[in-house]
């Protein structure tokens, strides 16, 4: 028995030991770039490493500012952030009420169109797609950005199977009660499917603010782009000012740390419940 | 006319304007954004046009030049190389996490935040880490440490900037960044094991090993096999990864680490071969189709 006892606590020792490593592994990166961010372009490669830098050099967070235009780039971001996640939760919800608790003619056909475009990755389409933007005067707007992540077919696939889970019965009742179906929609469906609706709101949030491609397609004009296409912008023009980059990298990753912290728990849900259905 | 319209409306046919009107925002906005480029794109393939002159049926003259375009075969290439190393090692390390992970250990919370950050923290940013921690330079910090270590000056490798070591930089950091995601997967796949069959498997004297071998792994397979397929399709759609730690400042792919989206998108947005772009597409799509196939007979087959 007393052998087992330490056998058990060796192995809790290594379990510890590899999990402290994992955890170095995946915040060291993060811990360099808060790091770097706080010193001068010829101490960010010192050796041995300087974790804390003995004058930490608040100057790189004034300067990020006026280097380039970060704010307007900000205020780009979350807006677009902020107007795609309100429309893709209000539509999805609102699509997905009438393919789960509604009946109507081509309520199948319709589905399968949505079904069918998940499986096509936007890579496939995303030329046709600007050059239709292009001809609707969309290039190198926001509109096109907005237009672009709002109405994914996503979207309504996990707010319908979220909505197929609630009992039919609770709408008919509220039927019989008098309430028409844009009040079930708005009282009773989604109050109910809030944890559904966080994670989505997570998703739509993470995606719209990190998404690449899409702006580098559509945005030409400086003053349009991006947080992260500034960022790549700058890191392209400016690459050996290691510090400013470190700074405006630590910037843009503080609101995603900030959602993701206290969403987390539907976020890994979401996640977790993908992987179970599929 | 509207009052007699209105007043003709059976109860059916309310009910159904109502469902309509539910639908509608989403679905004109899917229709005009995704439904219509999606059938577009198909048609283009077999199209030649530059974007402003006369749109040219071309047949299947796009895919006839695929073969012998040297940048489509290297993308091609090194995609499937790409997804070829990173697959298995994602799927491991992210096993492996998860079943530490489960375990009853003090921080369990923390531990699994730290795990899955990489996956939401935004590319550009975490990329220019990258770049700098995995610098050519002799001075890049990992190389610096790989020096201290003994490592020869003139072995040192040049990561990103090495033709033979930029697939190899590019698959460390997917596995890094993404591996997280599918802990958390593979965590809820290893809660859903029946207990029972461990303390079953206890009494039979089996060890850590055996108990992985002989219940978890064989439980775990409908998870396995769901990873594996959104792993691949992640890969062989990957582009900005690639673009961000290989493209250098240019942000131009040479043929040791283009990829198949890059490829679409230098033909399409920089060349403006359009009906070539395409065609292309459709090459990355029908891989995808195949996966997705291969998805549906698995599912058929756990569901049963």
């Amino acid at each position: 028995m007393k052998i087992k006892n330490t056998k058990t606590r060796t192995l809790r020792v290594i379990l510890y030991i590899v999990l402290i490593l994992m955890a170095l592994v995946m915040l060291v990166p993060f811990a360099w770039m808060l790091s770097a961010s706080f010193k001068l372009d010829k101490d960010v490669f010192i050796f041995p490493i300087q974790w804390i830098p003995h004058n930490p050099r608040w100057q790189n967070y004034v300067d990020i500012w006026n280097k380039i235009p970060l704010a307007k780039f900000v205020l780009n971001t979350v807006k677009l952030t902020i107007i795609v996640t309100c429309l893709q939760l209000l539509t999805s919800s609102f699509a997905a009420y009438a393919f789960s608790k509604l009946e109507f003619r081509g309520k199948k056909v319709l589905f399968l169109a949505y079904i069918a475009t998940i499986a096509v990755p936007w890579q496939v389409y995303m030329v046709p797609q600007f050059m239709m933007m292009r001809a609707m005067g969309l290039a190198d707007t926001h509109l096109a950005i907005i237009c672009l992540q709002a109405f994914s077919a996503f979207g309504v696939f996990m707010m319908k199977q979220f909505y197929d889970g609630i009992p039919t019965e609770l709408c008919e009742a509220a039927r019989v009660d008098g309430m028409s179906e844009y009040q079930i929609w708005c009282r009773i469906m989604v109050p109910l499917s809030k944890p559904a609706l966080s994670t989505l709101t997570i998703f739509t949030f993470v995606n719209t603010w990190n998404d690449f491609l899409g702006p580098l397609i559509y945005l030409t004009t400086e003053s349009k782009k991006t947080l992260q296409l500034g960022l790549r912008m700058f890191i392209s023009q400016y690459g050996s000012e290691y510090g400013l980059i470190m700074a405006a990298s630590v910037l843009s990753l503080i609101p995603v740390l900030i959602v993701f912290l206290s969403l987390q728990k539907y976020f890994v849900e979401g996640v977790a419940s993908s992987g179970v259905k599929g | 006319m509207g009052n007699t319209k209105n007043k003709g409306l059976s109860r059916q046919q309310k009910r159904e304007v109502v469902a309509y009107s539910f639908i509608a925002p989403n679905f004109i906005g899917f229709a005009v954004f995704t439904l219509g480029p999606v059938i577009f794109a198909f048609v283009l393939a077999f199209l030649e046009w530059d974007g402003n002159n006369p749109i040219q049926f071309a047949g299947i003259q796009n895919f006839l030049m695929l073969a012998g375009n040297k940048r489509f075969l290297a993308s091609l290439k090194n995609t499937v190389v790409y997804c070829v190393a990173t697959v298995p090692l994602t799927l491991v390390t992210a096993l492996a996490l998860a079943i530490l992970l489960n375990q009853k250990i003090k921080g369990r919370n923390f531990f699994r935040t730290v795990s899955f950050f990489p996956y939401v923290a935004s590319l550009v940013a975490v990329a220019a880490v990258w770049n700098m921690l995995f610098s050519p330079a002799k001075s890049g910090p990992i190389n610096m440490i790989l020096y201290n270590l003994g490592v020869a000056a003139k072995n040192l490798p040049k990561w990103s900037a090495d033709k033979d070591w930029v697939m190899f930089t590019v698959v460390l950091f997917s596995v890094w960044k993404n591996m997280g995601y599918y802990m958390v997967i593979y965590l809820a796949g290893l809660q859903g094991i029946n207990s029972e069959l461990y303390e079953a498997g206890s009494l039979d004297g089996a060890n850590a090993w055996q108990k992985f071998r002989y219940i978890t792994w064989p439980q775990l397979q409908p998870t396995t096999f769901f990873v594996t397929i959104i792993l691949t399709i992640n890969c062989f759609k990957v582009y900005d990864i690639v673009y961000m730690l290989a493209g250098g400042s240019s942000g131009v792919l040479n043929e040791s680490a283009i990829v198949l989206v890059y490829h679409i998108y230098e033909e399409a947005f920089r060349n403006w071969n359009l009906g070539y772009a395409s065609a292309v597409s459709m090459v990355l799509f029908l891989i995808v189709l195949v996966i997705t196939l291969i998805q549906f007979r698995g599912e058929k087959k756990y569901a049963n």
